[in-house]
């Protein structure tokens, strides 16, 4: 069998480089799997197919960093609307005003020399 | 659990190495070592008993093998489980079962730590995660802050109440001559800290101290002709449920309850039985998730439990009696000082913070971001 051509992450990361949140689906277990692996964690079958999320979400848990130096900042887990959870942050609002229940949306975060990464923001009306 | 006898092997020996802040250049298998040479002593055994050896520490990588060469020791039976500060717990399943198999007959757990002298980054490897590093969660605390923002969301417990476990932690180290911290503490100083990662200031955390350890397991058998009153192991479980926060299944609940469930069943008691209860608190969260899924309390109602006085010294239910992670001591990896204060509580060795009749004791290691669960309970030859 030859080599796997990409790593999961490699695929993850390429579509977020594109602005899509991927995540996988298991059709043997018939739910989502996060992070993105080789074999999924119910079935062990390496059967996965690559879905992309509509990108709206609920704050699971949240806290508030406060490093050393520098301003506090949110690191929050989001459960995703198709079932998978994932770490994040949410911007545009103070990190005390994100709330466990909170409706979110997804953005892609670049910064140059960095891999980008999904962080969310508050839906409106929501 | 399941292929263990109850109480088929004993803690004999039990010794701290040198604690808080130890000397410059002391290496972790220096205060293996120290821990050890205290052990033998306290059960009466010699270094050439030992054929057995279990150790695990986060600053060497192979160091069950500086250990054996250290001591000089080639033991029939090796194990350097390291699954966080739960180790131990581990280790005495594991050198349980050794024993019964008659891979080895007289087993040293050990463990040191010299985090505080070198500093944190120094002590432990940095890990990324891709899917977790970015965000710059300041670990383990923001994991644990993350349980504790689901706990008081889905049973409203509070700021106070988490505190309130550091308030009797700190009461019971007051009682303990060998704890890192000497001075009152209230709820008002823990909620005024500084913030660490909401909702936890620095005051719910644990300790960033050295220390380290060792105990000595062996037979039934062969504990009844040592030193000291054996401490039987009635029941072991442990639990294993994630890595990364990211991935526990539910935040409000740990592997506890399965580790605890396998631990009573197989000591045929329960949560009414326990005299003394040594529970990993790395953060104020632990004790009352841990008092939850260990049935000591019904899930949500950890916060009320722990208030008013409930768990600190002279309350219904002794719990942490060393004064804990939070205020005695805690080298990172914790769980082999909780056995030792088990086992000292159950030979009658705790002088003001002794619990009294203390007769079955529990010592139940967390490790990970609240990843790997490990529940010993422990008994006096009246309980076999």
């Amino acid at each position: 069998m030859p080599n796997s051509p990409d790593s999961p992450l490699k695929t993850y990361l390429d579509h977020l480089s594109r602005g899509e949140l991927a995540y996988q689906f298991s059709p043997e277990a018939g739910r989502a799997v996060f992070y993105p692996r080789v074999i999924c964690p119910f079935t062990g079958s390496d059967k996965l197919e690559w879905r992309i999320s509509k990108g709206l979400g609920t704050v699971y848990a949240t806290t508030i960093v406060h490093p050393a130096e520098g301003k506090p900042f949110n690191v929050a887990l989001i459960d995703c609307d198709e079932g998978f959870r994932l770490m994040s942050r949410v911007e545009d609002i103070a990190p005390e005003q994100v709330r466990i229940g909170q409706r979110v949306r997804f953005r892609v975060h670049t910064s140059s020399g960095d891999d980008p990464y999904p962080v969310f923001t508050p839906v409106e009306g929501a | 659990m399941d292929g263990l006898k109850r109480g088929s092997a004993a803690i004999v020996g039990v010794a701290e190495s040198d604690l808080g802040q130890v000397a410059d250049g002391m290496s972790v298998t220096d205060l293996m070592a120290q821990g050890t040479r205290r052990a033998l002593d306290d059960c009466g055994l010699s270094l050439k008993d030992i054929d057995g050896l279990f150790c695990a520490t986060a600053q060497s990588r192979l160091s069950v093998l500086g250990l054996a060469e250290y001591l000089g020791v080639d033991p029939k039976y090796i194990g350097s489980t390291i699954v966080g500060g739960s180790s131990f717990e581990f280790h005495v399943a594991h050198a349980m079962g050794a024993i019964a198999l008659g891979l080895c007959n007289v087993a040293l757990i050990a463990y040191g730590s010299t985090q505080r002298t070198i500093g944190r980054k120094q002590a432990s490897v940095r890990e990324t995660n891709p899917y977790e590093t970015p965000f710059k969660p300041f670990l383990p605390s923001t994991a644990y802050a993350l349980a504790a923002s689901r706990h008081m969301h889905e049973f409203g417990t509070t700021r106070e109440q988490l505190a309130a476990v550091a308030v009797a932690a700190r009461e019971w180290a007051l009682l303990n001559p060998k704890a890192w911290e000497k001075k009152p503490l209230s709820i008002a100083d823990v909620l005024s800290s500084r913030m660490v990662s909401y909702p936890f200031t620095v005051r719910d955390c644990c300790l960033v101290t050295d220390g380290g350890g060792a105990i000595i397991v062996t037979s039934a058998e062969r504990a009844k002709s040592l030193k000291k009153p054996p401490a039987y192991v009635l029941g072991c479980g442990h639990s294993v449920t994630h890595a990364n926060i990211t991935s526990m299944p539910d935040l409000t609940v740990t592997g506890a309850l399965a580790s605890g469930k396998a631990a009573y069943a197989m000591a045929g008691l329960g949560p009414a039985d326990i005299d003394a209860v040594e529970l990993y608190d790395a953060f104020t969260i632990n004790t009352m998730l841990f008092l939850e899924d260990l049935g000591f309390c019904k899930k949500g109602e950890g916060g009320a439990f722990v208030s008013g006085g409930r768990i600190a010294p002279g309350g219904g239910l002794a719990v942490n009696t060393n004064g804990g992670g939070l205020s005695y001591c805690h080298p990172g990896m914790y769980g082999l000082l909780l056995l030792i204060e088990a086992v000292r509580q159950l030979r009658g060795e705790c002088g003001a913070r002794q619990v009294k009749n203390c007769e079955v004791a529990m010592a139940h290691g967390n490790g990970g971001v609240l990843s790997s669960q490990a529940t010993v309970i422990l008994g006096t030859s009246a309980t076999l």
